[in-house]
């Protein structure tokens, strides 16, 4: 078995011996010459790189929408990735004919990342109301149409194709339908049992010895703004697809939330829904889709900024946080953990594993303010959590 | 459908200059730029650099063959610093690699060392020192000191606007090939081929004929790619010619919004006088236009506003006087309005405040100034087919003016946190490059033997639609269905002497020259069917593809009429130009007739303020726009709702801002704050003024790409109002942009 990293490319599965870190954004137009994938600021921002990744998750593939710009290529392994070129047909796929119908593209530099994203929604969303349909293109930048144009688009798409796709139960009479209409490629049928025989025959090889100085990278939002060509030049270690980093789980007393849980993750857990009712929506203002489907609950901590949105609504949670070094770990309160500014009481190799959060028999009142330039996709001016 | 661009864009397959492949050996190059905004250059020592892996050349000043000197319309920027250093961000030296990160790591490499001045800013303080891009121009009408004392009201004050970063998408890019004999292709995101084209040569040193440039397509522009295009394409053309291999230059994000120069920031001066009944007397206005450390084409920029320092309004007497200043920051340059929006701004707070002094709706005292037929504007033309108050009295109309106002009165009444506010905003906007000789504009259209059409022009497709329309003219023209039609890429070896496709004038020109050569072809190729089919050639006519004669069809299709002309040796090529007629300025006097036309138009803003956190909506704008008669209202809607768009960025949210050592702190998108799609209005609605051909333009049109970012000004009074609600007596702000902390340090302090 060729060693490298091993995923399917739209309809082909592909291997890549490419460093790890390499940007997944690089690795697409460089490399594969997929040009339709466009770099339009490089910190996840824009939108005009958005891609789909799919994996395997309780027998069907879960796509979600990413800024491929902060994406470590080395984080693909045995997922399914989706560029526009992935999507086209003979013709325009219905999300593509709403655009050209309603005049909602320009320059066209942003056009595939739109339909990207719109096309992630329609795989995705439960119940494809139109102004989830906006949100979800809230991370794609268009500076030429004002967006009037697109919201036009989004209504007429919906109107056309959200009876047909809602009209099937379950996720593979979705999935039939979307083929059926030319959302998706018919080949889009048959990626489960890929991705399935893909992990098979090459099971992810077993976390080699990392050395001391690799680089620690969850969902890598931040990191790669920061650092990102330096990354593709050094040792990463990934966690997003660790055991013991994920998910979301109730204990008596609180919910423990793993530190590579995803915003996207937050927000649609039941268990965070049940025990803190108002946080999904408040999670709205993180970010954008392509960033929350990505940045970590454990990123936005280790990231000791008081911008950070996450760390502000734990704080007033009075959250604990568990750290994890080899087979120790410790556990402490997230307000002891934070020291400063950009500082924190965490040990060399020490990683974050969990936050803890306490959950009242007679539940948790949460609110949560952020004031920033725009309403949606920024950074907090002033933002403040309280919790009682 | 296919041979639509938005059918590609859609798919991805559309091609941009960082896009393109199939160039051998192809290097990267990337720009060292000055760390300081003021200084001397004391030691510039590349000698590491070039020892890194992959480096190729790290090229300076000293390279330069040619002239070292960019400047298109004053001969006053280096392509490449010598010996000073006049703004952060200034090209200093150009690394060229075998990949863009290797010629980034070799910039780092570069020891430089430079010693920092005081930087000069501040444009007031610029002109205080004299430090001026070139003489104060002063437009006049009437006697502005005689009108004072007959004025009932005077309102003076000051108004500050700032800059605005364009943020095509598409960052800057150019890839310069060498041919044999010394040629050099160069494929540039440029707004201006000719002008990238003229400016290699100088750099050079090679006559124009050595240099082809070629545009396929911008990922957005806006005006930042009319001038400031150049010196990437010359930069690449420089390091090809040294290093004979095909060089890409294309400028990070980051970079881009360092080295690159946005939208001029103005600081003005204004005094209006109004007799009793509201209408304007006098009026007085000094720009202090921001230029940065080059011309670049400021001085165009700051006539624009000259010219449109009365926006839509009949001012007797008026004295509009500009200082283009030198400053050390990057040379600001063309953007969307090209100066006009920062004169109407300065017009409508003059408007506003006289409004309140004398307790009438701002509204009520636009509509009584509007300009009329015949009126005499300040440069001397006379207003022909005025619609400024068919639009103002349509909006008012249209979207029930007086039932908007009782909306706010009753939300403003209901709510004490929460205040609404609404504002008309009219605009008249002059067509035509105010430098006359740039209205011309060239096409080529070669028929070819299957029936095929290839139509190049002058005109660069950046998302305006310009490509559509040509070939709309172009079918119309040879009465075949525009499937047979392929507007190519612009190409200075094919249209010559282009001028900028800018000025809102690109179809309008290139248009014409097009429809001026499909003419010609027709008119020949109306001779050969005469000859076959034995009728006058003035009875014959071409339609749906096919020769049709008094109406009827005479058998002969499109294909069989090319192919009998090319057996008769009648040429299937033809070249055209056109100059737009009638037009004329005169820079002594400042009077003429600069424009062909002008564009009306009047919007309606409402918007919201959340008093407690401080927090704007512009809820929605609605707009009646002249568009005559409109070649593709899918396009003209979208040209207008994107303009209104950016104009209300600009006064709103996008700020840059500067460090006192003049560097760019807002240098990324998670800074600098563009509109995304919950920050646009939610309503925006654009009515076409019904029934309104325009003789002056191509097939009854008008142009469309810059008067309604002019809408977007009107966000701005919207949220003064709703300020006014929450405070009666206070002193309002008039600096753009009013930010979210703007408004609640103002609602705070």
């Amino acid at each position: 078995m060729a060693a490298g990293i091993a995923f399917l490319l739209n309809g082909r599965e592909t291997r890549t011996s490419l460093p790890p870190g390499t940007a997944l954004v690089d690795f697409l137009r460089d490399e594969q010459r997929l040009t339709g994938t466009r770099v339009g600021c490089r910190e996840g921002d824009c939108g005009a790189c958005t891609v789909l990744l799919g994996r395997l998750q309780d027998g069907r593939v879960r796509y979600r929408a990413v800024a491929s710009c902060l994406f470590p290529l080395g984080d693909v392994a045995g997922g399914h990735v989706v560029t526009i070129e992935g999507l086209n047909n003979d013709g325009l796929t219905p999300v593509q004919q709403a655009f050209v119908s309603e005049g909602a593209s320009q320059c066209g530099f942003c056009t595939p990342g739109l339909v990207v994203s719109l096309t992630g929604f329609l795989l995705e969303d439960a119940a494809l109301e139109p102004d989830d349909a906006v949100s979800a293109v809230e991370g794609n930048i268009c500076r030429c149409t004002g967006y009037a144009a697109i919201r036009r688009a989004i209504e007429r798409l919906l109107r056309e194709v959200r009876p047909a796709i809602l009209a099937g139960a379950g996720p593979e009479a979705r999935l039939a339908a979307l083929a059926f209409l030319g959302v998706v490629p018919a080949f889009f049928t048959g990626i489960a049992e890929r991705l399935g025989t893909l992990s098979a025959g090459a099971p992810p090889p077993a976390p080699k010895r990392e050395s001391a100085g690799a680089v620690v990278v969850a969902g890598g939002t931040d990191l790669y703004v920061q650092r990102g060509p330096e990354l593709a030049e050094r040792e990463l270690r990934l966690l997003s697809q660790r055991d013991g980093f994920a998910g979301i789980w109730p204990a008596p007393d609180r919910l423990f939330i793993g530190a590579a849980a995803t915003v996207a993750d937050l927000m649609e857990s039941p268990l965070v829904a049940a025990a803190f009712p108002p946080l999904p929506g408040f999670l709205r203002l993180v970010s954008s889709t392509q960033v929350r489907n990505r940045a970590t609950v454990g990123g936005n901590i280790v990231n000791a900024s008081p911008i950070g949105d996450l760390s502000v609504i734990l704080l007033a949670l009075d959250a604990s946080i568990g750290l994890r070094r080899g087979a120790r770990s410790r556990e402490l309160k997230l307000r002891e953990f934070f020291l400063g500014y950009k500082k924190l009481n965490l040990k060399p190799g020490e990683v974050v594993a969990w936050l803890g959060v306490p959950v009242a028999r007679q539940g948790v009142r949460l609110h949560f303010e952020k004031v920033a330039r725009r309403r949606r996709q920024d950074i907090a001016s002033v933002n403040a959590a309280i919790g009682l | 459908m296919k041979q639509n661009d938005i059918f590609f864009h859609g798919r991805g397959e559309t091609l941009y200059a960082d896009d393109l492949g199939g160039f051998a050996g192809l290097l990267h190059a990337a720009v060292l730029p000055s760390p300081v905004a003021r200084g001397r250059l004391l030691r510039l020592d590349v000698s590491a650099a070039l020892r890194l892996p992959g480096v190729a050349a790290v090229l300076t000043a000293a390279d330069i063959p040619g002239e070292n000197q960019i400047g298109g319309i004053l001969p006053d920027e280096p392509l490449l610093a010598d010996g000073e250093l006049h703004f952060a961000g200034q090209p200093v030296a150009l690394a060229v690699a075998a990949t863009p990160r290797q010629a980034r790591q070799a910039l780092a490499a570069v020891r430089l060392e430079v010693e920092e001045l005081p930087p000069l800013l501040d444009a007031r303080q610029a002109a205080a020192q004299g430090s001026l891009i070139a003489p104060p121009r002063t437009f006049a009408l009437g006697d502005v000191e005689a009108s004072w004392p007959l004025c009932a009201h005077v309102v003076s004050g000051r108004v500050e606007t700032g800059g605005q970063e364009h943020l095509y998408l598409e960052t800057q890019a150019a890839v310069a090939v060498p041919g044999e004999k010394d040629t050099l292709r160069v494929i540039s995101a440029t707004q201006s081929p000719s002008g990238v084209q003229r400016i290699i040569a100088r750099v050079l040193g090679v006559p124009m004929s050595q240099v082809a440039v070629e545009v396929y397509r911008l990922g957005g522009a806006f005006g930042g790619k009319e001038d400031q295009a150049t010196a990437w394409a010359a930069l690449a053309a420089l390091a090809a010619r040294a290093l004979r291999r095909p060089v890409k230059l294309a400028l990070e994000r980051r970079e881009d919004m360092r080295l690159t120069g946005k939208r001029h920031p103005y600081s003005s001066d204004f005094r209006l006088g109004l007799d009793a009944e509201g209408r304007i007397l006098a009026y007085e206005v000094t720009f202090f236009q921001n230029a940065g450390a080059a011309a670049d084409l400021s001085t165009a920029i700051l006539e624009r506003t000259l010219f449109h320092a009365g926006n839509s309004y009949r001012i007797p007497n008026v004295r509009a006087t500009g200082y283009s200043c030198r400053t050390n920051l990057p040379p600001f340059t063309a953007f969307r309005g090209f100066g006009a929006p920062q004169a109407m701004f300065v017009l409508e707070a003059a408007l506003f405040q006289a409004a309140e002094k004398m307790g009438l709706e701002p509204g009520e005292l636009q509509r009584r100034n509007l300009l009329h037929e015949g009126d005499e504007l300040p440069y001397g033309q006379k207003l022909a087919n005025s619609r400024a108050a068919r639009c103002f009295d349509q909006a008012v109309s249209a979207f029930d003016l007086e039932a908007a106002r009782e909306r706010v009165r009753a939300y403003n009444a209901a709510n004490a946190l929460s205040k609404k506010g609404l504002a008309l905003l009219p605009v008249c906007f002059g067509i035509s490059f105010t430098s006359t000789h740039l209205n011309q504009a060239g096409a080529l259209v070669h028929v070819y033997t299957d029936g095929s059409v290839s139509v190049s022009t002058g005109a660069v497709e950046m998302g305006q639609g310009v490509n559509g329309k040509i070939l709309l003219a172009a079918a119309r023209t040879l009465g075949i269905a525009s499937r047979r039609l392929r507007i190519e890429s612009t190409c200075t070896r094919r249209v010559a002497n282009t001028s900028p496709t800018a000025a809102s004038t690109g179809a309008d020109l290139n248009g014409r020259a097009a429809e001026l050569a499909c003419r010609e072809i027709r008119s020949r190729l109306l001779q050969v069917a005469a000859a076959r089919l034995g009728a006058p050639a003035g009875e014959l006519e071409i339609r749906s593809d096919a020769v049709l004669r008094a109406g009827q069809k005479t058998g002969l299709g499109w294909e069989e009429l090319v192919q009998a002309a090319y057996l008769a040796r009648v040429s299937l090529s033809a070249q055209a130009h056109y100059a737009t007629p009638g037009i004329h300025f005169d820079r002594a006097s400042e009077k003429g007739e600069p424009f062909a036309y002008h564009v009306f138009g009047t919007a309606l803003v409402e918007a919201t303020i959340d008093g407690l956190r401080g927090v704007a909506d512009v809820d929605s704008v609605r707009a009646v726009h002249d568009a005559g008669a409109s070649l593709s209202p899918l396009v003209d809607r979208g040209q207008a709702e994107g303009g209104i768009v950016q104009g209300i960025g600009w006064v709103t949210l996008e700020e840059l801002i500067y460090s006192g050592q003049g560097r760019l702190l807002t240098d990324t998108l998670s800074t600098y704050k563009v509109p995304d799609i919950r920050t646009a209005p939610a309503t925006i609605e654009v009515r076409f003024l019904k029934d309104a051909p325009n003789p002056a333009a191509l097939l009854g049109s008008k142009a469309v790409g810059e008067p309604p970012f002019m809408y977007g000004i009107g966000a701005y009074f919207a949220l003064l109002a709703a300020l006014r609600a929450f405070r009666p007596e206070k002193p309002l702000p008039f600096s753009a942009p009013l930010t979210n902390e703007k408004i609640l340090a103002w609602l705070a302090e």
